[in-house]
């Protein structure tokens, strides 16, 4: 097959795919929750990326200074992260209630200089190895292809966890008052539900999605401190272009560009790195509010 | 604030007036005996950042709109400055006023785009299009990727201004400095100026009267990105190269710590601003990494406690505008 100049083999546009849905499982989980702050807390979270580099961290320091394996790192990063992001928003965030939300985008984009900064000093900027688990290991042969089996894991978890994201705010009791709470926090405290800590939870949980998602891409990218503000952009841009207002859209969206990303990389490979900043670009000019996004 | 008031107050009264030439002339004498206690160097490369700074505020200032990807002005203007004087042979002006073009291009293309959106969606849509450009700067044959344009040369503005002279270098810079710090002064206290405040405090309601608010702001965007443009050409010249550093996003966020720690939406904090964020980075450069943290602590520190900034501050205990 010949596009655009470029010959191209099946198993290569089969391995670009693959890719391009594994990196669409990190957009998904990192745009999803952008969005479950956003949607309480109405900030841009600009240390999520610096988040989803401690979760990577984490594991690697589970696995090599407690000996805990892969398994634990997948429950007790996200926990560990997110009760350091609750912290956080209870010290800092909390007193920006009443100001300007550009203040709040700041101080956590101020956070996040300060967390990377202090990796970088630690680490350096190299990266450091972090074995996929034996479970995981080895390959499936499909027939037209081989798929690495944690990769299938990654893309399976990260469904996983998306869909019960989605499931919890918009089919449960407490997803109710979190929405409840997004249109009306007055009213909802009003029946004696305790706003304030379900913001702080809200906060944590959004971390703790970005920690995970550090988990899950540890054994692939190495684990480095610049790993986070390598990918927050293009995360931001999938937020653009799925628009700030649905959960849903969110999950979608990065699971689309993943693979917009990785076939472009098949056949154009120099617009790899630009496609989805050049989509969102369209989507403003046709849809300013973004494509699930409704009207501010 | 009303529309009305706010264009009352905004009405310079005769002690503005005077604190505002008094504040200006201090500031030249400033430059003027900066390079005999100062590192020339140092303080050329402190004016560049000023200006680029100045260029930010006229946006996050006087309309709120908070744009975290005006590296790609600064970074996209050295680049082609630097490229059309090395490889095309053009004077510095000439390659300046290039660079400075191509920036407007991009601030007119990405403005229409992001100018619809407001707040945190405007923040992240800029930061999202300048990692476009940094990345269209990594792959672009002009710009030699990782290595970046080096040996620029100085040449003769106009064709008998002898830039390699480092005091004539200087003088040159100062006067390109001063000159952009006055647009932005004199776009802030003109009818433009005014309209845009009007617009920052009460967008429905200016509308209403009839302007058009994304027009006015957009023309901001884009006189922003043209004074960020000249920032950039001139630092190439001043540093006789264009490197990846000057359209990154670290850079993007040094031009909103200089402003915030300066104090936003006023005259000179953006100045002192970059200032002290430039001597922090050369003078505390031995603590590698560190800087960044501490960059960052600043940062939350003046978020939390020091929102109007030093001359903000300033300004607001002596109840004058600076």
């Amino acid at each position: 097959m010949t596009i655009f100049g470029h010959t191209i083999s099946m198993s290569q546009l089969y391995g670009q795919l693959l890719i391009g849905l594994i990196n669409g499982s990190f957009y998904a989980l990192l745009s999803l929750g952008l969005a479950v702050i956003f949607g309480m807390l109405t900030i841009v979270n600009f240390a999520h990326g610096a988040f989803y580099m401690m979760g990577a961290f984490v594991a690697y320091f589970l696995l090599h200074g407690l000996g805990l394996n892969y398994w634990w790192a997948l429950i007790l990063a996200p926990l560990i992260v997110g009760a350091i992001g609750a912290i956080v928003e209870r010290l800092f965030l909390k007193r920006l209630a009443g100001f300007d939300p550009l203040y709040s985008l700041l101080l956590t984009f101020g956070l996040a200089l300060i967390i990377q900064g202090l990796f970088q000093n630690y680490f350096g900027a190299s990266g450091m190895p972090y074995a996929i688990p034996k479970q995981l290991a080895g390959a499936y042969n499909l027939g037209f292809m081989f798929l690495p089996v944690y990769r299938g894991w990654v893309i399976l978890a990260s469904a996983v966890v998306c869909f019960a994201t989605w499931l919890i705010i918009e089919k449960t009791k407490l997803g109710a008052y979190l929405r409840a709470a997004t249109e009306n926090p007055t009213m909802v405290r009003a029946f004696g539900i305790n706003v304030p800590r379900m913001v702080t939870v809200t906060y944590g949980f959004g971390v703790a999605l970005a920690a995970f998602a550090g988990v899950l891409a540890a054994p692939i990218n190495q684990v480095r401190p610049g790993m986070g503000a390598d990918i927050i952009a293009v995360v931001f841009a999938v937020v653009v272009i799925g628009g700030m207002g649905s959960i849903l859209g969110s999950i979608v969206t990065g699971f689309v560009l993943g693979v917009i990303e990785g076939l472009t990389k098949v056949f154009y490979p120099e617009a790899s790195n630009t496609v989805v900043f050049v989509i969102m670009a369209i989507v403003l000019l046709i849809r300013p509010t973004g494509l699930f996004g409704r009207a501010a | 604030m009303d529309l009305e008031a706010s264009i009352i107050t905004a009405d310079m009264t005769r002690q503005d007036r005077r604190v505002s030439g008094i504040a200006f002339a201090i500031m030249v004498a400033v430059i003027a005996i900066a390079p005999f206690f100062a590192y020339p160097f140092f303080v050329m490369q402190a004016m560049c950042f000023a200006l680029f700074a100045c260029a930010f505020n006229l946006l996050i200032g006087y309309a709120n709109l908070l744009s975290l990807g005006h590296a790609m002005f600064f970074g996209l203007a050295s680049y082609v400055c630097a490229h059309a004087a090395k490889v095309w042979g053009l004077e510095p002006v000439s390659a300046i006023v290039v660079g400075v073009a191509a920036s407007a291009v991009l601030g007119f293309i990405t403005g229409a785009l992001a100018i619809r959106s407001a707040g945190i969606y405007f923040a992240m849509i800029t930061v999202a299009f300048s990692q476009m450009v940094f990345f269209v700067c990594v792959e672009a044959p002009f710009t030699h990727g990782e290595d970046g344009i080096q040996a620029v040369p100085q040449g003769r503005a106009l064709g008998f201004i002898d830039l390699s002279n480092p005091w004539i270098l200087y003088c040159f810079v100062a006067a390109v400095f001063l000159f952009g710090f006055l647009v932005v002064q004199r776009a802030v206290n003109s009818p433009f100026g005014e309209i845009l405040k009007a617009i920052r405090e009460n967008e429905p309601r200016a509308v209403s009267l009839g302007y058009r608010a994304l027009q006015y702001k957009l023309a901001a965007f884009v006189l922003s990105a043209v004074i960020a443009g000249l920032a950039g050409a001139t630092k190439a010249l001043v540093v006789q190269n264009a490197s990846l550093t000057d359209v990154s996003f670290p850079t993007s966020g040094e031009v909103v710590l200089m402003t915030l720690v300066g104090g936003m939406g006023t005259f000179y904090g953006p100045v002192v601003g970059a200032l002290i964020v430039i001597a922090m980075q050369n003078y505390l450069a031995q603590f590698g990494e560190w800087v960044t943290v501490i960059q960052g602590v600043v940062f939350v520190a003046c978020v939390l406690a020091f929102r109007r900034g030093i001359v903000g501050e300033l300004a607001a205990r002596a109840k004058v505008s600076l």
